[in-house]
């Protein structure tokens, strides 16, 4: 807040003061100034006749995909389950290894500042910025096509997301409880099971759904690189062009993640 | 209390979900789940045996990353997703303000509620990916659409959160400014934005992280991005560059995630 005091002797009221206003007047247009030269570039690399022509090409697609060739879905149902399956197994694996972890990287709870809490979060941070499809791609060229890579691709895609919001609830934990059990004369381990292990429960459950509802959308397009699931459909008939089978599958998928996506809300809002 | 009192009312851990019939009903379901489930993996233990090798040898290419030989892909790979990265941020987010708007309840009414609900929900449905196949079929190969893809899939995630938090804010500081006989827009600017402001910055810098994390999987179909590069990498077993791209898109994502905390920690 500031107040200035015009040529009148009139008092003034603003937001901010003047300082303050012109570092903001400068951080915008340095923001302004960036964003305009990055459009540039991309405007450079893009042939505008195709993107001008775009509405026309996307009604020609819609034309072509519209009545979506409904007896396809026979062959569907295996990769569904398949993409399902990849999506809970995943998630079952991660959570197996993010538990460790996590109780490594809450400050309250791991063994060593330096030599755990540190590999953890390292763990943890490249987990989370490679995304699954790149996972993916890895895993089909080390351990050959199908179901196996695409499950474990997702399993370390989501162990550092698990762990990081499972660290964080530990670290949010009531520390009176822990004093109280401790009190009583337990040792590490029953300190663990009685006081950290029920607080964390809640969010742990919560994590795990909202991870599995993530994963459904994930698996759904690791078949695009060869890692089993619907996507291996999809890639098929978009490789032959078959526009009424990709909208078949789109409106599968579509249907997946919605429900996938109410199962999950509405666990969160039985435990929480 | 006597001694055979103590020994026979022995203390347990009260189990998480009260009823036991749901409790046991839904052990067993997740049991005979999984048996089905691991019953339609098939394996081909041969293969990942043969491909074990080839694994140690990625691992070990982590200790000797080649950021030299393909250098210059790398760089124009880099540039072109962190260019894609602010744009579609940017445009994003300009699109996601009215939309989280229009998709809180307490502000707006049913139809445009309903409309900009729909939006979201399309858009969080589609993973990045599809979106990105059907616009490079529709715009053509380069960094447009992946531009487009990014900032699509930037609304649902923004817009969504920025309605919540709408829908959450102090009813009676809103209720003040509209005491003063303000007009909508004045009501909105200084009722309501200023209660979002920081937590919508803190989600724009987040989204922004995510982008990257996005954009460099977006090459894979064709949409402009580091990902391209990762992929002919992957493609020639060239697993030293592949590790150096992969250790350096790690280092970005880490140095954005301290740059947010630093800006959140600001703010609040």
């Amino acid at each position: 807040m500031a107040v200035s005091i015009n040529k009148n002797g009139q008092k003034i009221w603003a937001v901010r003061d003047r300082n303050a206003q012109l570092t903001r007047w400068f951080v915008y247009f340095v923001t302004v100034a960036v964003i305009m030269y990055c459009w540039q570039t991309i405007s450079e690399a893009t042939t505008w006749f195709f993107v001008l022509d775009a509405p026309r090409i996307a009604g020609d697609i819609g034309g072509r995909a519209m009545p979506p060739k409904w007896s396809y879905i026979n062959e569907l149902w295996k990769p569904l389950w398949d993409t399902i399956n990849i999506a809970t197994i995943g998630t079952v694996l991660s959570l197996i290894i993010a538990v460790p972890v996590a109780f490594m990287a809450a400050r309250n709870t791991t063994p060593h500042q330096k030599l755990c809490r540190a590999p953890a979060l390292l763990i943890i941070v490249s987990s989370r910025s490679i995304n699954s499809l790149i996972w993916a791609l890895l895993l089909v060229a080390i351990i050959g096509p199908g179901i196996f890579a695409g499950t474990i691709a997702i399993a370390l895609r989501s162990i550092g997301f698990c762990a990081k919001l499972l660290y964080e609830a530990i670290e949010e934990i009531d520390e009176k409880q822990v004093e109280a059990i401790t009190a009583t004369g337990a040792s590490r381990w029953q300190v663990m099971a009685y006081a950290i292990v029920p607080q964390i429960m809640p969010s742990f459950a919560g994590i795990s759904v909202f991870r599995w509802d993530i994963n459904i959308r994930e698996s759904t397009v690791l078949g695009l690189v060869g890692a089993g699931g619907i996507g291996l459909q999809m890639q098929s008939s978009l490789n032959v062009l078959a526009w009424p089978q990709v909208s078949l599958i789109l409106l599968v998928i579509f249907a997946a993640v919605i429900l996938s996506e109410m199962v999950s809300a509405k666990v969160r809002a039985a435990i929480i | 209390m006597n001694a055979s009192m103590t020994a026979s009312r022995k203390w347990r851990k009260p189990p998480m979900i009260k009823n036991p019939l749901m409790r046991w009903g839904l052990i067993s379901g997740c049991l005979i789940y999984l048996v089905l489930a691991f019953g339609s993996f098939d394996v081909n233990w041969a293969r990942v045996y043969e491909g074990l090798d080839r694994g140690w040898q990625f691992i070990l290419a982590f200790s000797k990353p080649d950021f030299l030989s393909r250098k210059s892909d790398i760089i124009d790979g880099m540039a072109e997703s962190a260019i894609m990265t602010i744009t579609s941020t940017a445009c994003g987010i300009l699109i996601s303000i009215p939309i989280g708007l229009g998709a809180a309840r307490n502000i707006a009414p049913l139809p445009v509620y309903l409309v900009c609900r729909g939006v979201i929900a399309i858009s969080r449905a589609l993973h990045e990916i599809i979106v990105a196949i059907l616009l490079v079929a529709i715009f053509g190969f380069g960094p447009f659409a992946g531009f487009v893809t990014l900032s699509f899939a930037t609304i649902g995630f923004l817009a969504k959160l920025l309605a919540e938090d709408i829908e959450d804010t102090d009813r009676s500081q809103a209720e003040a400014i509209k005491a003063t006989g303000a007009s909508w827009w004045q009501w909105v600017t200084y009722g309501i934005q200023p209660q979002v402001m920081p937590r919508l910055i803190g989600l724009s810098m987040y989204r922004l992280d995510i982008n990257f994390r996005e954009s460099a999987i977006l090459g894979l179909v064709g949409a402009g991005g580091i990902g391209a590069t990762l992929n002919t990498a992957f493609d020639r077993y060239e697993f030293d560059t592949a590790a150096a791209i992969i250790i350096m898109i790690i280092v970005i994502v880490m140095f954005l995630e301290y740059l947010s905390g630093v800006i959140r920690a600001r703010l609040q």
